[in-house]
């Protein structure tokens, strides 16, 4: 690895996106990092390279170009593989994102083993992607949907996760980080309890992939799910990792071409994972750019980059907590850098707004997590969110923007 | 699209003094709106003499432009005839479709809010208390 500092105004040119300046001559701060990224060159360059030199599909036909994607295609995934920890590639499904890879494990696993009585524990800090397939889930098979706390300062409420795993519960669906409070989970202690309880684990880490190593093996995590597009990567490609064993025994959520073994008239055989899971043709370009993505990241070194977001979030706190009226949701000890707030008197799309104003892209609403929002009590919040690229200056001017705003909207 | 045409001064000034705004107790209002979307939340109650809508109440949780469209629709409806509401409520929602030509005798303070069809992810502010409305006017007087 490099002994270069970390330099987020330099990494910043190889992201076209952020050189852009608006008509009214403001340039673009974007704090939206937990909802997508933005794209280095090197994903742009993948993707566009594949569109115009090898755009053939993939496990299919014998000529060049088909040669040529099938080849990219697969690299990608050992790509991820590795980046992941997984055994072997064969456990890395392509989906179109975490949403897909978890109602993947809900149709295809959770629905064909649940039985009546049965129990699924998710967190109150779940994201609605990893909440609704397990609600739906568990109607459909008669079984149940518990929820573990969340402690006042954002983290999860572990004495009551250990008593609600009981044995009825057949399935753990945890976030690694939270994309409200910036909680990051103690993934490994957390699966080691729900394997001594006897139940399995997904781990959702749409929100810790673009940030924390991840080591599936070393995880022992039997389920694991992310999106390519909130990793620098594109839209519309996502990954789920699963246990090899699991994979074979679940049903495919989508059927059709390209995830069969053998079709007759009356019934048919599947491929073996990870074809079996990936019916119709997939998002190649969205793979390829994944694992340009993948290697982009690697480049950084998830130290180099763990220890600069560290640095960021701290002096964002301290910045906008210091700033009045301004009430910070969660204060995990463990996070990431994602920082959820309300401004006293202010709505939380009145400020996002005003910061738009501003050229600075932050969230409001309910960032997909009402169950969530319902316990911290406030229909909605604002969320400031940080990758490799961001730094002081534009927590700086976040704080300015939300200064502007308290004058503007209350003004007398 | 400048800031100050989605915030004019008079949908500031409603929203930092929202008019016919009340506590409604739970089960008290006629209607109850949420946008999923934001999770704004607004509650209704009104009542229906001599074919007239009175006793307009409003609680508004909402963002500056729906707590001021609230206000504002609250003070354009009050002790007006059903029938010159409806037009009304179709005139506004018009507006903020962007559609041409609209009728400025018809909503007179209400043209205050017409900056927001120019910001699309703000219409839903502007219209839910309208929908509501309308949604209450469906159980006065079917």
């Amino acid at each position: 690895m490099s002994a270069k500092p970390f330099d987020p105004r330099a990494l910043r040119t190889d992201f076209p996106a952020l050189g852009r300046v608006f008509s009214d001559g403001r340039r673009l701060v974007y704090l939206d990092n937990a909802a997508t990224t933005q794209k280095p060159r090197a994903v742009l360059e993948a993707t566009r390279r594949y569109y115009e030199e090898s755009a053939g599909n993939v496990h299919r036909a014998v000529h060049r170009l088909a040669a040529e994607a099938t080849g990219l295609y697969e690299e990608a995934r050992q790509k991820i593989a590795t980046f992941i920890g997984a055994p072997s590639p064969k456990t890395v499904v392509f989906t179109h994102g975490a949403t897909e890879g978890i109602n993947i494990v809900a149709h295809g696993w959770a629905r064909k083993f649940l039985q009546p009585g049965d129990a699924v524990l998710v967190t109150a800090m779940e994201h609605h992607s990893n909440f609704i397939p397990w609600q739906q889930a568990a109607q459909a098979r008669g079984a149940k949907l518990l929820l573990a706390p969340v402690l006042d300062d954002g983290t999860l409420d572990r004495e009551a996760f250990r008593k609600l795993l009981t044995p009825e519960v057949k399935l753990v669906a945890l976030t690694h980080a939270s994309n409200v409070l910036g909680t990051i989970n103690p993934a490994a202690e957390l699966i080691r309890e729900a394997h001594a309880a006897g139940a399995c684990v997904l781990l959702d880490a749409a929100q810790s992939a673009p940030h924390l190593p991840l080591d599936v093996t070393a995880l022992d995590v039997d389920f694991l799910v992310f999106s390519g597009h909130k990793l620098l990567g594109p839209t519309g490609i996502g990954v789920l990792f699963a246990k090899p064993e699991l994979l074979d025994a679940m049903d495919p959520l989508l059927t059709g071409g390209e995830m069969i073994s053998r079709v007759w008239d009356d019934h048919a055989t599947w491929a073996e994972p990870p074809q079996k899971f990936e019916a119709g043709t997939p998002h190649i370009a969205g793979a390829i750019g994944l694992g340009a993505a993948v290697d982009y990241l690697a480049g950084i070194g998830h130290a180099a980059l763990r220890q600069h977001e560290q640095q960021l979030t701290d002096y964002a706190l301290e910045k906008l907590g210091a700033l009045p009226g301004l009430k910070i949701f969660g204060r995990a000890p463990e996070r990431l850098g994602v920082v959820s707030f309300a401004v006293e008197g202010l709505h939380p799309h009145d400020i996002a707004q005003f910061c738009d104003r501003d050229g600075i892209a932050i969230r409001a609403g309910h960032m997909c997590a009402q169950p969530l929002l319902r316990r911290l009590g406030v229909p909605a919040v604002s969320r400031a969110s940080f990758h490799l690229y961001n730094d002081t200056d534009d927590v700086d001017a976040l704080a300015e923007s939300l200064l502007g705003a308290r004058k503007y909207f209350h003004a007398t | 699209m400048q800031l100050d045409d989605l915030y004019q001064e008079v949908i500031l000034d409603h929203y930092r003094n929202p008019r016919h705004s009340a506590e409604l107790a739970e089960g008290e209002a006629l209607v109850d709106e949420e946008n999923p979307l934001c999770g704004d939340h607004l509650k209704l109650d009104a009542h229906v003499a001599d074919g007239k809508l009175t006793d307009v109440r409003i609680h508004c949780q909402g963002c500056a432009i729906c707590s001021a469209s609230a206000s504002m629709m609250a003070e354009a409806v009050s002790d007006q005839p059903l029938d010159a509401i409806r037009r009304k409520a179709a005139a506004f929602l018009a507006l903020l479709r962007g559609e041409s030509a609209p009728n400025e005798e018809e909503l007179g303070d209400l043209m205050a809010l017409r900056g927001v069809a120019e910001f699309p992810l703000r219409v839903k502010c502007a219209t839910m208390p309208w929908h509501a409305l309308e949604a209450a006017l469906k159980r006065l007087a079917p």
